[in-house]
């Protein structure tokens, strides 16, 4: 193979004053040396691609920008580039780690579907009747209070703004609400779990 | 024939022989052509021109 004789400072300046295919000697001269440092750090051909990729872009914009300093450095400059944007990707790559299953883990014996079940779902629904007909027993200013607190999610500033009376008095409905629900629910040996 | 059950080193899975796609490259040559630089007072604006 023929040995080019330009320097890289030749080829970045040639570049500079917009010769093209001295970006094209630069980067076939030494892509393998980068890409194969990317992928040193990173073990994934696809991410390798990518950040070889903003590499490159970062410093066609630099040099085109004028914002590089020639100190005969073009190899080490770029090489820290992609250094710098690995150690992006592993940020990046902390916040939302991603996991690929292979044949001696699987991410899903770890992880699993919370929903509940078809089963599960009936009781719940049985459960949130019953409670219902219970609340419905209440008295009509306890029931009031506890339907906009717990179903509606109002505030109890807002409930005796509306009911019109004191936040003292919402509280002290609310209270007795919950008592006479755990009254009736003893009572009766009512069992509301799932 | 006795089987191999230890793995290689990370560091020798690295194969030096590695290069990025032509693609990427054919990419990054068109980007270059097409990206331009505006110079308006102290500014610097990029275009990309296709």
């Amino acid at each position: 193979m023929k040995q080019s004789t330009t320097t890289d400072a030749q080829l970045v300046s040639a570049y500079i004053k917009g010769n093209e295919s001295a970006l094209c000697e630069l980067i076939s001269r030494h892509k393998q040396r980068i890409y194969s440092f990317i992928y040193s750090k990173v073990y994934d051909r696809d991410v390798t691609e990518d950040i070889f990729q903003d590499t490159f872009i970062k410093v066609i914009k630099t040099l085109r920008k004028g914002g590089y300093n020639e100190e005969g450095k073009f190899l080490p400059w770029v090489m820290r580039i992609s250094h710098n944007l690995v150690i992006d990707y592993f940020r990046k790559n902390n916040r939302m780690p991603k996991f690929e299953n292979n044949t001696d883990f699987n991410i899903f014996s770890v992880l699993s579907d919370n929903s509940l079940n078809a089963e599960k779902k009936i009781i719940k629904g049985q459960v949130e009747n019953d409670i219902k007909r219970l609340i419905e027993e209440l008295p009509d200013d306890q029931k009031e209070v506890l339907v906009m607190r717990i179903y509606k999610e109002m505030s109890f500033k807002d409930i005796s703004e509306q009911t019109g009376v004191s936040i003292n008095t919402a509280l002290g409905r609310m209270r007795y609400a919950l008592i006479n629900l755990r009254k009736v629910i003893d009572k009766h040996n009512i069992v509301l779990t799932n | 024939m006795q089987k191999l059950y230890s793995e290689i080193s990370r560091s020798e899975r690295v194969n030096k022989n590695m290069v990025p796609k032509e693609e990427t490259i054919k990419f990054l040559l068109d980007y270059s052509k097409a990206l331009s630089v505006i110079n308006y007072n102290k500014l610097k604006f990029e275009a990309l021109l296709n």
